[in-house]
């Protein structure tokens, strides 16, 4: 028996819950009908281009919109003014609207501005080429590392790690259509993981009560942490859309997506790692610095996972004009599992042991979570073949493709968000869920669904879910892996309260006392006496003329859910040592998240966390130019995503059942994206021999690495 | 304990399959157009008829049915589909021929719909997603895709459905290397390649067993 009256359902008693179910959208997906914010048309809409500025550091000196506006009719909105310092190439500078896109493109190009141009940083791998735009933070220190380096048994190793700014790129741009209802009353479609955020925001900035402003995202193409607020393209344009009087839809061009609307600060750092000759770590040192743009770049949480007993770290943050950091899916993790796990992959070589058997060993420095871990390394070294395949770095078999395998370790968060969800049950007996939140296509309405029919013992089809908008009950932003365990908790608080109230409705018809029913199999019944039952629909037809509402809140009684989950990748690769090419054979994926709702979508996040992860291992970066200040690459055939023949063979392996479920539901979006830069450089180095410090793994620094040593 | 392995996938020493393909750039041209022997309305032998720079009123066969439209001849096919028809299921995305998002059927051809000047898509037969389902009945192909859970956000998903079908109806008998070999052109960033090579291999078994429609 559930200890208090919301728990989840114990393992026996489940009938959806953990079961692989098909997503509830996936069919309006897959034929097309489901309507984007890309995708809204509305009567008299105009169309919203931006005139951006191409240099990386700028004043503007003058701003000319006359020609633009002799076109037919086009309309201008000055965005930032004369004399305004920009910071990065792609800032907005005048917004453009036109009855067709192709004017308004016309219309971006007849507008003059003006720039006096100032000097601009866009790199920041070299630390000694940095000028005065670095700030170093307060060393931090524990234990004592000076010590435990100089012991003289101590084995140390030294190497320098990294990762460039890599961008978002959403295959839905940033963007939102804004019409003007009235003079008061305000509509924004926007593509955002943020719906029921999105009013106050907006309405702040524009002197707007929240209440008259109403946010539709039923479907939103990709955020990945950079979908959050309105930004100034929502701000702006609402006032754009009220001077003209007419709506506006505005998309970013694939360019100025890439360039300006959000970036994954970069992190590099010299580390300094020792143990003792029997494996177990000691001590840390490192020197990392980073990027995010002009307000520079956090210090990352490092060494990662393992906290190491003497540890020195310090942090430069770097001012640069590379664009605005916005957060990309796990904050500052995939970053530090390479300066970490790539650091102590160096030193377990160095020590001659299997990487896999130094990390079981120190895995205690994980804390309480120090067993799972063991656990998934040993469930990770099964399923990649790891005892056959793995050898000492360098592959010494014959012929210039070398074979290799390399593993990491993560963690993240995952409490679920605060989350209030409305639950109806009407009399003709249909059942609704409505939520202010939004779906991005990890599965949320599906969650949602499964929570209310679990409750209910209803099939999924029975219930309808209502999401993306914000006249629904608030919920959360979708972000850092919380919306899961938010919607999942709102949603079973609501549903067992709704169920009380139908017990108590139906309780006397079926001479029992409330407490003595239950809801199993599309029945209301007796517990002790199942044959005494109505059907739902009988036992809705109860409730007469007025439907059951419930609004079930998180955070609220009864522990749904928790946070903190672990995950070991293993990555095989082989990497062609005449052209320097990196090919993905397989990566192994054990992770751990609590309770799972969805086993389907579940393990959906993981591939495409995986798949995520070998994208910006091999071929994403932000390639800035050093002489103009501008990103080389703002398109999809130089910003590289993987092909459906550059992953391999995927394996995902959940870690469930007893001593798991235990824990709640924690969210999932974000740990599986976590190890794969890592677990495949660490891969590339077992096969060729030597490190390549950086990702992306590019073909140039293969052979720039190889030259220094290793296999070839 | 759940485990599920993508079984379809197996390491091989086969040639690297890195995406390397580049596609033309540009498509938006400002002044008036040339138009050689595409052109619905053809011209005298030897010579080029020239359209625009303003609108012309072309007619288009989208799923069987005739569209009457006046638009610039500068318009992709891509946006007059949107902008002008709101025939939404293609995507804009990438707008250069790259990812595939846009994909439509023309002439029983896969194209990117963002580098076809929609005046080039005259007298053509233009199959867009939004013809795959009928009387509410999903497509083999649509319906492996949900099965397989291969879409997320669901963004690129109408394009790779689109250039599936192109792919099938040439290769109703695809290995894995195949599929990853003919859908190289599609792009995904929620990374849902697991199971988009699923679906594909079971649509392909669903429409010989019968399935199929249109």
């Amino acid at each position: 028996m559930p200890k208090c009256k919301y728990d989840w359902p114990e393992a026996g008693q489940r009938k959806l819950i953990g079961k692989p179910i098909s997503r509830l959208d996936g069919p309006v997906k897959s034929s097309g009908q489901a309507k984007y914010t890309y995708d809204v048309n509305r009567p008299g809409m105009l169309f919203g281009k931006i005139v951006a500025c191409p240099h990386a550091h700028a004043k503007i000196k003058s701003i000319d919109t006359a020609e633009a506006e002799k076109l037919p009719g086009v309309k201008v909105h000055l965005v930032q003014k004369v004399g305004t310092e920009i910071h990065w190439a792609g800032d907005e500078v005048v917004y453009v609207a036109a009855p067709t896109e192709e004017l308004a493109k016309d219309a971006v190009a007849k507008v003059k501005v003006e720039y006096d141009v100032l000097p601009h940083l866009v790199h920041d791998e070299d630390l000694s080429k940095i000028s005065d735009r670095g700030k170093p933070t307060a060393e931090q220190k524990s234990g004592d590392p000076d010590a435990a380096f100089k012991d003289p048994d101590a084995v140390i190793s030294e190497g320098f790690y990294g990762t460039p700014i890599i961008t978002h790129c959403c295959l839905e741009a940033h963007g939102q259509v804004t019409e003007w209802a009235d003079a008061q009353s305000l509509k924004v479609w926007a593509s955002t993981q943020n719906v029921s955020g999105l009013p106050s925001a907006i309405g702040e900035a524009i002197g707007v009560p929240a209440t008259n402003i109403e946010i539709f995202s039923p479907y939103m193409g990709g955020g990945f942490g950079s979908k959050f607020g309105p930004d100034r393209w929502g701000i702006e344009c609402a006032k754009f859309s009220k001077e003209v009087g007419k709506p506006i839809k505005m998309m970013l061009e694939r360019d100025l997506e890439l360039m300006m609307a959000g970036s994954r600060p970069s992190h590099y750092a010299k580390v300094r790692v020792a143990a003792k000759k029997d494996g177990t770590i000691t001590a840390w040192e490192s020197e990392s610095w980073s990027t995010g743009g002009p307000a520079g770049g956090g210090k990352p949480p490092i060494p990662y996972v393992l906290n190491i007993p003497n540890q020195v770290t310090r942090h430069t943050s770097v001012s640069t004009n590379t664009g605005p950091a916005r957060a990309w899916r796990a904050p500052n993790h995939p970053q530090s599992a390479v300066l970490t796990m790539c650091a102590l992959d160096d030193l377990a070589d160095k020590l001659q042991m299997d990487p896999i058997e130094f990390f079981h060993k120190n895995a205690g420095l994980a804390g309480e979570r120090g067993e799972i871990y063991r656990q998934e390394l040993l469930k990770a070294q099964e399923l990649s073949d790891w005892k056959k395949l793995w050898h000492p770095r360098g592959d010494k078999t014959p012929g210039h493709v070398k074979r290799g395998l390399g593993v990491s370790m993560h963690t993240w968060g995952g409490r679920g968000h605060n989350s209030n969800c409305n639950v109806t049950i009407n009399p003709d007996s249909s059942v609704e869920a409505a939520l202010g939140s939004q779906d991005l296509g990890t599965g949320t309405r599906t969650v949602i669904a499964i929570t209310a029919a679990e409750t209910f013992g209803l099939p999924i089809e029975a219930i309808t879910v209502k999401i993306g908008d914000s006249k629904y009950p608030a919920s959360g932003a979708s972000g850092g892996s919380t919306t899961v365990g938010g919607v999942s908790a709102s949603t079973r608080r609501g549903t067992i309260d709704a169920l009380e109230q139908l017990f108590a409705a139906v309780a006397p018809s079926l001479g029992a006392q409330p407490d003595q029913l239950e809801a199993v199999g599309g029945k209301i019944q007796v517990k002790a006496a199942a044959s005494k039952s109505l059907t739902w629909k009988q036992a809705c037809a109860k409730l007469g003329v007025k439907p059951i509402q419930v609004t079930g809140k998180n955070p609220g009684p009864c522990e749904l859910g928790s946070s903190g989950v672990g995950g070991v990748e293993v990555a095989d690769v082989s990497v062609d040592t005449e052209t320097g090419l990196v090919k993905i054979n397989k990566i192994v994926c054990v992770q751990d998240c609590g309770l799972i709702l969805d086993m389907k979508t579940a393990e959906s996040q993981c591939y495409g966390a995986m798949i995520m992860g070998i994208t910006y291992s091999l071929f994403e970066e932000k390639i800035m130019d050093a002489t103009t200040g501008r990103m080389v690459n703002p398109n999809m055939e130089f910003y590289k995503l993987a092909g459906i023949g550059d992953i391999g063979e995927l394996v995902v392996h959940m870690m469930t059942g007893p001593g798991y479920d235990e824990r709640g539901v924690i969210g999932l979006g974000e740990p599986p994206v976590i190890s794969p830069g890592a677990a495949i450089l660490n891969a590339v180095a077992n096969a060729i021999g030597v490190r390549v410090p950086t990702i992306p793994i590019t073909p140039d620094k293969v052979l720039a690495a190889l030259e220094k040593g290793g296999v070839a | 304990m759940s485990r599920k392995k993508d079984k379809l996938r197996k390491p091989s020493a086969e040639a690297f399959s890195r995406r390397d393909f580049l596609r033309g750039a540009g498509v938006a041209v400002s002044g008036g157009l040339m138009v050689g022997e595409q052109a619905a309305a053809a011209p005298p032998e030897g010579t080029t008829q020239v359209f625009g720079p303003g609108a012309v009123p072309i007619t288009l066969k989208i799923n069987g049915k005739p569209h009457k439209l006046n638009v610039e001849p500068r318009v992709t096919l891509l946006d007059a589909l949107r902008n002008h028809l709101d025939t939404t299921g293609a995507k804009k995305v990438c707008d250069r021929a790259t990812c595939g998002s846009c994909t439509v059927i023309l002439n029983g051809s896969p194209v990117y719909a963002c580098a076809v000047l929609v005046i080039e898509a005259q007298g053509k037969e233009i199959q867009t997603i939004e013809s795959l389902t009928v009387g509410g009945k999903l497509h083999p192909i649509s319906a492996a895709f949900v099965e397989h859970d291969a879409q997320q956000c669901g963004f690129c998903t109408p394009g790779f459905v689109m250039a599936v079908k192109a792919f099938l109806d040439k290769n109703p008998n695809p290995t894995l290397r195949d599929v990853e070999k003919g859908l190289g052109g599609n792009l995904c960033r929620c990374g849902t390649y697991v199971g988009v090579r699923q679906a594909v291999l079971e649509a392909a078994k669903a429409m010989k067993g019968g399935k199929a429609h249109a």
